[in-house]
Parts: structure tokens; C-alpha cells; sequence
């Protein structure tokens, strides 16, 4: 790989990455100010509102970094990427010029009146903010997703004389079948990222408490600690859930299909096998073209695909080397980091709630622990999910249609891209520092009604 | 259809360059109009719901580019490689210490976010000035229609080696940055009270003399850098209705200034602002992106387009979008309508 295509590729692949971990818990966590808000309205207690604005205020915390790590992404299509968006402009043009007309205008604009706008709106129509910037950011996903999954697995296009991809049908676009698990998954992951820091939270304002369990008053962060819990460990639960069956499932049997050598290399599955076995953990050896210390559960991977037991699957090596994905060894890993936590995830959100059914979760400091020492974890599953996908695509910018290795700028030198990354992880770096700084005020202060940071003056 | 792309995409950029236009003056002129704390509070209240949506336009005229003009979006943005990351930095930097300025009180943390944000809206309405100055001027196009600028290099608009900063392009910055900081001195006026609303028109009547001097020059200049926009003015003198609304609004906004209507002189530099950017566009037209070497190798909206069934396609659904868009900035608007006060909740 020239250097220059590195350096672009790197620059992507870290902006990106560190972008998504923003609208992710913006995803997660405006539906579940939703959720809370909808309990205020039909319950009348005031302090649902007050959860419901205390995690507001973290959304939209969270909402300006996703904001201004979100427009360098936009940018890079043309900067870094100049021959891939000349070719494809035409189709991917109008998800990205739909994802601003319909979701960032409605986002943007009632985020403010979501924010400040409780006083002077009246419970109802506050409510209707909510669900405008939830619905917003739902839409944004929707898009953007669409624009992946055009790159995964197009459709709805034909090639013109000069080799540019020209949108043949619009219906198609939206439609494409790789679309719909994708973004039912990747929607799933984020309200498990949201859902896993609002328990997060809840069990850290009960672990510190001093009084005897149970005994805070409601009106204390502990109190409020117990509500977070009550909300967030069943949505917890069920988005696992979905995480896992049916969108990932469903998803995983996509890439069966329409990426084979991308699912064997995520498998780990160098040679084709008959029946095969699923592989838990074991290291990629790229010499051999083969797995070292393999963990593998006999016929798993063979049911998991084909649903039956002795279903063939077909190997890397059974494709030509140029149409593997280029780093094969981080893809499988990837994968498997993702799979792995995502089953964790459903046996601690499964146990923290069969605790909360039975009333006991607030006494059980060991599982209130495992609660909060989860919080990172969905990031770090989402990261994996999103570098399956991405180094699954490889070698392709469109899948079978136009290569990685000629979509970017040409006339765009290593040394130039190089400064913009290293500027990029300066930034990048502050602006991290700075969010984790503020969002621990927020969490220190906690959603207790004497506390506004914004009315100080 | 490549003909009402382009108009569509002038018109995004122009609403981009109206709205967010008087947040990034407002920015330039907030260290001169403000003194206290509260003082900075009201001029980052009359923004701080909106900013955000302004930017939108931006992206969507991006988006649009996209859709519309491939080839011109890839050239321009890869060849543009430098100042569009600078602009990059600091669209970011401006929005972090705009929204988090007001988390912490004290004498270390706001006064710093407060320079940032005054510093990134001052350089950003220089560097969007010198964007739209070197599509006029047009850059050294390769046979494939990309090129690369490095930032600046001799300050000369000529040869193969012109950078993104030369004397022309400087001039159409400095002139963007007095128009928007105008712009935003009048939007301060009319949101804001006394003091800060007498400080704002005594800034807008300062800037004024001098934007008119800018604006005369860097009409001259334009004229001279780039022979299409008169020779197309000549054959179409019906263009020259763009240049009449922005000289209007320019003098709209002295008067109506001096007799204190505030919304009136706002409006009228609204006009200023749509005139000029479509005098600039039709003065391109059919250019999208003039090549200095070669006028042969020009991007025009007809090479630089997408395909056709693309752009009728978004054209439907372009219209609903556009309607929905305009109900959200209307309602938006009239519920921050009126001065704002720095009482109750908000930045």
C-alpha cells in the first residue's frame, strides 16, 4: 500500500472511530429520554422529569462533540477520498444531502428547545422536543446506514460510459437489503450503549451512598440512582437481546451471502470445511494460513450459518488472495471482540434484571460493581462492530465495484495527509479531556432539582 | 437540470452564508461590543439556539454538491486539501468554546473559550471569503480536472505554482470578514439591550465606510482576475439585477440604521449578502470551477455534473425537504423573536 493511501485510510478509520462514540450514546440515550419523559407524563412524577433533564444535559454534551466530529467525516469524502466520491457522488449524494435536509435541520433545530426550552414549553410540548431530536438522530442513523450499506453491497445503480455510478432508482437505495439488520442492529448497539451508562450511573450514585440500602430518601442521588436502574436495566436487557438475535444473526448471515471472503476471514475459517467448527479464540497465522491455539465448538459455525449441521462453508483460501480483505488478522479479531462482549452483555444485563424483578439488585454490591464496570464496554463492542463491517468491505471502497486502493485524492501527498492526522489526534485528544471533565461535573452534581449549570451567572 | 442544480446549491450556500453568516459576525465583533459577563451572555444567547441549524445549510449545500456536481465536490475539496481543514478546525474549536463557555464560572475558563471563539469566527469569515475568492479566480486544473494548492507561495494570481492566499483572495477575505462582521454588528443591535446594542451600531457604523471601499475594490479586482464575470454581465444584462439588490441593500441598511430600525438594517444587510453571492454566481455561470492555465479546462456545470436521473429524483424530494426546513426555521425564529434577556435557561 503506497503511503499516501495509508495515511488517508488511517485518517478515515481514527476520525471515524472516535466520531461514533459520540451519536452513539446520543442514539441510545435520546430514546431513553424518551422512555423517561413518556413515564413523567403518565405517571405525573416530577422526578422521572428531572432524570429525563438530568440526562439531557449529557446528551447534549455529548451531542456537540458528535456534532463537530461529525462534519470532518462529510468533509473527507471529498478531501481524502476525491476519486470515490466522482464515481459514486451520484448515488451516495442523495443519502447524505437527505441525511442533512431531513435529520440534522429537525435535530438541530428543537435541540436547543429540548435543551433550555422546559420552563417556558410545559411538559407536553417539552416532551415533543424530545421526541423531535430522538427521531432526528434515529433518521440521521437511518441515512447514514444507508450510505454503508450502498457501499457493502450496492444497488439501485448503473455504470455510466466514463465508469461513474449513476442512481438508477432511488426505492432500491433505500430499500437495500443489506440495509434493514444493519441499521436495526446498529441501532440496538446504541441503546445498549446508552442504556449501559444510565445503569452505570445508577449503580455508582448507589454503591457511594452511606445510608443503609434502601433507606435514601428518594429526593438524593442514590434515590435517583435506583430510578436509572429501574429504566435502564430492563432496556438494557431487551437491546442486548436484539443486538445479538435477530439483527446480528441476520446481519452475520448477509455477510455470508453477499461477502463470503469477508466471512471466512471473520471466522477465522482459512480452508473450507464440512461440517465447520466455530471458533472462539485462537490467532491468525498469515504465513500458514492458519489458525494457532484454536478454541472451536465442533458443527457451531456450520448451524449458526446454514442452519443445519453439517453445512459446508467455504474457506479464504477458496477465493483469490486479491479479494480478501487486507488485514485479515484485525478483522477476525474485531469480530470476535465484538461477538464476545456482546454475549457478556446479555448474561450481566440477564442477571442485573432478574435481581431487579426480585428486588434485590440494590443490596447486591457485587452486581451493582459488574453494572458499572460494564459502562466502557459497549463503546468498545460498537468500535468492533463498525471495523467488522469496514475491514470486511476491504478491499473494496464499493463492494465489487470500485477498489480502495484507487478512491482516494491523488493529487493529495503522504506529507500533507500525515500533518492533518497528527492535528487531528492533538485535537482529538483535548477535546476528549475536555468532555470527560465536564461530563464528571454533571455526574458529580447529579439530576438532584437545585443544580443547573446553566443558570449561573 | 444541471442548470437548476446550480441554482439550487447557490441558493443553499447563500442561505449558509446569511444565517450562520451573522453567528460567525457576532463572533467577530463580541470582544468590542461586550464588557461583563452578562454582556457576552446576551450576544452567545441571541445565537446559541441557531447556530447549530445554520451550520446545517453548509452541510446540506455540501450534500447537494455531492448529489449535483461529483466532479466539482472531489476536485475542489481535494485540491482545497489545506485551508478546508483549517476551516475544519476551527468550525470545531468555534462550537466547543461557544457551548462550553458557559459550563464552568470562572476567571480562567471563560475568558479563554471566550478568545477562542471570538478568534475561530474571525479567521473562519476570512477563509470563507478566500474560498469563494479563488473559485473566482479559478485554479491550475490537470487534464483530469484535480489540482493542488499549497496555502500560499508568492501572493501572485498567476503560474503553476499560485496558492490558496494571494493578494485577490486576501482582499475577497478581508471584505467577507467586514460584511459578516457588519452583518452580525446588526443582528447584535436588534437581539440585544443597552449597552451592548449601542455598541453594536456604533460597530456596524464603523465597519460600513470601510466595507463599501472593500466592496468597490474587490469588484474592480474581480473584474480584472476574472474576465468571464463582466463579458457574461455584458451578454446578459439582465444579470445585472443581483448587483442593483446588493447595492440596495447596502444603503438600506446605512439608512434604516441611523433611524434606528434595527430589524430593517438587518434585513437590508440580508440583501447586501444574497445580492453579492448571486451576482458571483451569475457572473460564474456556466462555471463551476474556472482552470487558470487552460479556460478550456474549466469544471462548467455541464462537465462537472452527475447523472441525470439522480438529480430529477432529488429534485422531488428536495421540495417536501426544503418545505419541512423552512416550517422548523420559521418556528424557531418567531419563538426566539424580540430581545433576549440573559434571565432563566440557556447559555
Amino acid at each position: 500500500m503506497d503511503q499516501a493511501l495509508f495515511y488517508h485510510r488511517f485518517l478515515f478509520a481514527f476520525t471515524a472511530s472516535y466520531h461514533y462514540l459520540f451519536p452513539q450514546l446520543t442514539m441510545g440515550l435520546g430514546l431513553l429520554v424518551v422512555i423517561l419523559q413518556a413515564m413523567g407524563l403518565r405517571t405525573g412524577d416530577e422526578r422521572y422529569d428531572r432524570a429525563a433533564l438530568f440526562w439531557g444535559r449529557i446528551f447534549g454534551l455529548t451531542f456537540v462533540m458528535g456534532v463537530v466530529t461529525g462534519i470532518p467525516m462529510e468533509f473527507q469524502f471529498g478531501t481524502n477520498w476525491a476519486r470515490f466520491s466522482e464515481d459514486t457522488g451520484g448515488v451516495i449524494g442523495q443519502t447524505l444531502a437527505m441525511e442533512g435536509v431531513f435529520a440534522f435541520f429537525l435535530e438541530s433545530s428543537f435541540l436547543a428547545l429540548f435543551l433550555f426550552g422546559r420552563e417556558k414549553l410545559g411538559r407536553k410540548a417539552h416532551f415533543g422536543t424530545a421526541v423531535a431530536v430522538w427521531l432526528g438522530s434515529w433518521i440521521s442513523g437511518y441515512f447514514i446506514v444507508a450510505t454503508n450499506a450502498f457501499m457493502q453491497h450496492p444497488v439501485g445503480y448503473e455504470t455510466d460510459v466514463q465508469g461513474h455510478l449513476a442512481l438508477s432508482s432511488l426505492g432500491a437505495l433505500l430499500t437495500n437489503p443489506w440495509l434493514g439488520w444493519q441499521y436495526f442492529h446498529t441501532m440496538a448497539g446504541a441503546v445498549v450503549t446508552g442504556s449501559f451508562a444510565v445503569a452505570a450511573i445508577g449503580a455508582y450514585y448507589v454503591l457511594v451512598d452511606t445510608s443503609p440500602p434502601g433507606d435514601a430518601p428518594r429526593e438524593s442521588r442514590a434515590g435517583y440512582g435506583r430510578l436509572f436502574l429501574r429504566v435502564a436495566v430492563p432496556a438494557g436487557l431487551i437491546a442486548s437481546l436484539i443486538m445479538a438475535f435477530p439483527t446480528g444473526d441476520r446481519q452475520a448471515s448477509h455477510v455470508a451471502e453477499y461477502q463470503p471472503p469477508s466471512f471466512a476471514a471473520m471466522e477465522g475459517l482459512f480452508h473450507t470445511d464440512e461440517p465447520a467448527g466455530l471458533v472462539m479464540i485462537g490467532q491468525p497465522d498469515m504465513d500458514d494460513l492458519r489458525l494457532d491455539n484454536p478454541l472451536e465448538v465442533p458443527h457451531a459455525l456450520s448451524f449458526l450459518t446454514y442452519h443445519r449441521w453439517d453445512a459446508r462453508v467455504e474457506g479464504l483460501t477458496s477465493f483469490p488472495r486479491d479479494d480478501w480483505p487486507d488485514n485479515v488478522p484485525l478483522l477476525y479479531y474485531a469480530y470476535h471482540i465484538m461477538v464476545g462482549l456482546g454475549t457478556i452483555f446479555i448474561v450481566v444485563m440477564a442477571l442485573a434484571g432478574f435481581l431487579l424483578w426480585r428486588k434485590k439488585l440494590i443490596e447486591n454490591r457485587p452486581v451493582l460493581w459488574l453494572v458499572l464496570l460494564m459502562a466502557p464496554f459497549p463503546f468498545i463492542a460498537n468500535t468492533m462492530g463498525w471495523m467488522t463491517a469496514e475491514l470486511g468491505r476491504q478491499p473494496w471502497t464499493v463492494w465489487g465495484v470500485l477498489r480502495t486502493s484507487v478512491s482516494d485524492s491523488s493529487r493529495v501527498t503522504a506529507g500533507n495527509t500525515l500533518f492533518t492526522v497528527i492535528g487531528f489526534m492533538g485535537l482529538y485528544l483535548v477535546l476528549g479531556l475536555l468532555f470527560l471533565f465536564l461530563a464528571h461535573r454533571e455526574i458529580t452534581h447529579g439530576p438532584l432539582p437545585a443544580h443547573s449549570s446553566h443558570q449561573e451567572v | 437540470m444541471a442548470t437548476v442544480w446550480f441554482w439550487l446549491v447557490a441558493a443553499l450556500l447563500t442561505m449558509y452564508v446569511v444565517l450562520d453568516g451573522f453567528d460567525l459576525g457576532a463572533g467577530a465583533i463580541y470582544p468590542v461590543v461586550t464588557r461583563t459577563d452578562g454582556e457576552r451572555r446576551s450576544v452567545l444567547k441571541s445565537i446559541g439556539p441557531v447556530w447549530d441549524a445554520n451550520e446545517v445549510w453548509l452541510l446540506t449545500a455540501g450534500g447537494s454538491l455531492v448529489l449535483a456536481f461529483p466532479k466539482l465536490y472531489a476536485s475542489s475539496f481535494s485540491g482545497f486539501y489545506l485551508p478546508l481543514m483549517a476551516v475544519l478546525w476551527l468550525l470545531i474549536l468555534r462550537a466547543i468554546g461557544l457551548e462550553f463557555r458557559n459550563h464552568l464560572q470562572d476567571r480562567v475558563w471563560r475568558p479563554f473559550w471566550d478568545a477562542v471563539f471570538f478568534g475561530a469566527s474571525l479567521l473562519l469569515a476570512v477563509f470563507l471569503g478566500a474560498a469563494l475568492g479563488n473559485v473566482v479566480r479559478g485554479v491550475p486544473l490537470d487534464a483530469n480536472g484535480y489540482f493542488f494548492s499549497p496555502l500560499w507561495t508568492n501572493f501572485t494570481t498567476q503560474g503553476a505554482r499560485m496558492g490558496i492566499l494571494d493578494w485577490f483572495t486576501v482582499t475577497v477575505g478581508v471584505t467577507s470578514l467586514l460584511a459578516l462582521a457588519h452583518h452580525g454588528a446588526l443582528w447584535v443591535a436588534l437581539k440585544t439591550h443597552d449597552p451592548v446594542r449601542a455598541r453594536a451600531t456604533k460597530a456596524a457604523a464603523w465597519i460600513w465606510p470601510l466595507l463599501v471601499l472593500a466592496v468597490v475594490v474587490v469588484t474592480v479586482f474581480t473584474f480584472r482576475i476574472q474576465p468571464h464575470v463582466p463579458e457574461r454581465l455584458r451578454e446578459h444584462p439582465l444579470g445585472y439585477v443581483f448587483p442593483v439588490i446588493a447595492v440596495a441593500g447596502l444603503l438600506a441598511s446605512f439608512w434604516l440604521r441611523r433611524r434606528a430600525k434595527e430589524l430593517g438594517a438587518f434585513l437590508g444587510s440580508v440583501a447586501f449578502l444574497v445580492g453579492m453571492l448571486l451576482s458571483v454566481s451569475f457572473g460564474l455561470y456556466p462555471l463551476v470551477l474556472p482552470a487558470t492555465n487552460d479556460p478550456a479546462a474549466s469544471l462548467t456545470v455541464s462537465n462537472a455534473m452527475g447523472p441525470a436521473h439522480g438529480m430529477a429524483v432529488a429534485f422531488w424530494w428536495w421540495i417536501p425537504g426544503m418545505i419541512l426546513v423552512t416550517a422548523y426555521t420559521v418556528f424557531i425564529y418567531r419563538g426566539m423573536r424580540g430581545k433576549v434577556s440573559i434571565e432563566g435557561e440557556g447559555y
